[in-house]
């Protein structure tokens, strides 16, 4: 963890600073906030809840164009140099990624509305909000890692994208099965599929913010090949269904 | 030779300004004027150094003058507190307000006129004299002070105020200028706000002090801003990005362009603010 960093004589450039810091806090409050109701809009099956969730992404939008503003603004009068210029760097990727989770979770409540009439097989249902459970924790993580300046944190939450890519293809498979069956599943599990496809890209919007968390307090960039886990886009398909 | 150059459209995009990046810029609203320079000429000689420059400064903020060597911008801020009377030769037409009144009125004293507008220059420049005395000169001629403890008090107040009282108050009876180079500077600003004035104006006050001594210069300029309307002249465009709130770009003698400092650098209106901001001039 990096040491306090001493303050600036000037104190508004100080204060900009932790301006910028906050906004990226609340942005990322936002986004965790979209995610973890857009996932249960669809396990409730809760059209008002989907509908209020789809309508924060907004805030997260606005508040993307105000960190990107704010760190040009920055760029020209303060002259940033070092840890500072890491730390508007930083500001700007995270601010990129969060939008991106913000969007992605407003997807999967979009899903939640169009599903919400479908009868929805259980087993399906509970992996899925494990998936969503355990990349709402990444995204937790990861930005309490960027708050502490905490890169060894933000190194655990990159390995552990893992995780994610694997129950992603476990559900992948699944959901294949599913529609397999029965046809009529196929409208059902398409919608789930992208969602969690959504919820995978999410963990590893995660995975970048690790990246930039690691950037910022090191100066370099994580040089370790991150473990692949999702391998469903070379995963065959099985065009005719196999008799038995 | 004349370059054949397609000339380029320019495609200008107004960039919203968050509110936050504008912290310390005056709304419009709240923008008060304290002076105004109105179709100022100055010659030396036969050689004129500005042309129809006109400008307004607004209170509680500061102004940043830049622009290449011989651009003018020297030339202007003297002209604000009328420094430019002394050079033998100088001539000046156009008018300069303070607070709506015209200070090249024959009705004005120009000393007391620069009790209300300080100046502050390139090289620190304390008197001979003890760090006490460089302070109580002003408020001791201008009459500032009933007794010798209202002076003590007008004393310690300018150098806290300037950020120097801390690092001085037990040798206020030493030189001034045993001072380092960026204490100085601060001393010669305690100096100048002694007497309260209104305005204060500065002449590449860093250009001779170390980074971490400019950096305390610009924080006190931040605080002083607060009651005080400032107008920098800087070679830096930097630093003039960081202290100010209006910067005004002088070249060849002509104001070429005044705006928030924000905009200047990120979004100016003219070619030659661009190209100048971005070390593209030539």
């Amino acid at each position: 963890m990096m040491d306090k960093q001493h303050e600036h004589i000037v104190r508004s450039y100080e204060e900009e600073l932790e301006l910028l810091n906050n906004k990226i806090a609340k942005m990322g409050g936002l986004a965790e906030q979209v995610l973890g109701q857009s996932i249960d809009a669809l396990e409730r099956r809760d059209p008002e809840l989907a509908a209020s969730t789809i309508n924060e992404d907004e805030a997260i939008d606005a508040l993307e164009r105000e960190i990107e503003e704010q760190a040009v603004v920055m760029i020209a009068r303060r002259q940033p140099m070092a840890y500072d210029l890491r730390q508007i760097m930083a500001a700007l990727r995270i601010a990129g990624d969060l939008e991106r989770i913000g969007d992605l979770g407003k997807n999967i409540a979009k899903r939640a509305v169009a599903v919400v009439s479908e009868q929805q097989p259980k087993q399906l249902m509970l992996g899925l909000k494990h998936m969503g459970e355990l990349a709402l924790a990444q995204l937790k993580e990861v930005l309490d890692a960027f708050i502490e300046r905490d890169a060894d944190r933000a190194l655990k939450v990159w390995y552990k994208d893992e995780e994610i890519d694997a129950m992603y293809n476990s559900l992948f498979r699944e959901l294949l099965t599913y529609m397999m069956e029965d046809p009529r599943n196929i409208g059902l599990c398409t919608h789930l599929l992208f969602g969690a496809k959504n919820i995978e890209r999410i963990g590893d919007h995660a995975t970048n913010i690790a990246e930039t968390v690691y950037y910022l307090v090191h100066g370099a960039a994580i040089t370790d090949q991150r473990p692949k886990g999702d391998t469903t886009s070379s995963t065959p398909v099985p065009l005719k269904r196999s008799a038995g | 030779m004349e370059a054949k150059v397609a000339a380029r459209p320019v495609v200008r995009v107004q960039m919203p300004v968050p509110p936050e990046a504008t912290e310390g810029m005056l709304p419009a609203a709240e923008r008060e004027l304290k002076m105004t320079a109105r179709d100022v000429n100055v010659w030396y000689g036969e050689k004129q150094a500005l042309f129809d420059v006109s400008l307004d400064i607004f209170d509680r903020s500061v102004t940043a003058l830049i622009g290449p060597s011989g651009c003018g911008k020297s030339t202007f801020l003297r002209a604000l507190d009328r420094m430019n009377d002394v050079i033998e030769g100088c001539r000046m037409t156009g008018e300069i307000t303070l607070d709506g009144e015209d200070i090249y009125s024959p009705e004005v004293d120009p000393v007391q006129l620069r009790a209300r507008v300080g100046m502050v220059f390139q090289k620190p420049n304390p008197f001979p004299k003890s760090i006490f005395e460089n302070v109580a000169y002003g408020p001791r001629i201008h009459g500032l002070a009933g007794s010798k403890a209202e002076l003590e008090e007008i004393v310690i107040k300018s150098l806290t105020r300037a950020g120097l009282f801390e690092e001085v108050k037990d040798r206020l009876n030493e030189s001034g200028t045993g001072l380092s180079g960026g204490q100085q500077q601060r001393l010669c600003i305690a100096r100048a706000i002694s007497v309260n004035p209104e305005v204060l104006l500065m002449d590449e006050p860093c250009s001779a002090l170390d980074p971490i001594a400019t950096a305390r210069i610009e924080a006190l300029m931040e605080e002083l801003k607060e009651s005080l309307c400032i107008v920098i002249v800087t070679h830096s465009m930097q630093q003039a990005a960081r202290v100010s709130q209006r910067t005004a770009f002088f070249h060849l003698g002509k104001l070429v362009e005044v705006d928030d400092t924000v905009r200047m650098f990120t979004n100016p209106a003219d070619t030659r603010t661009q190209d100048y901001v971005t070390g593209r001039f030539g």
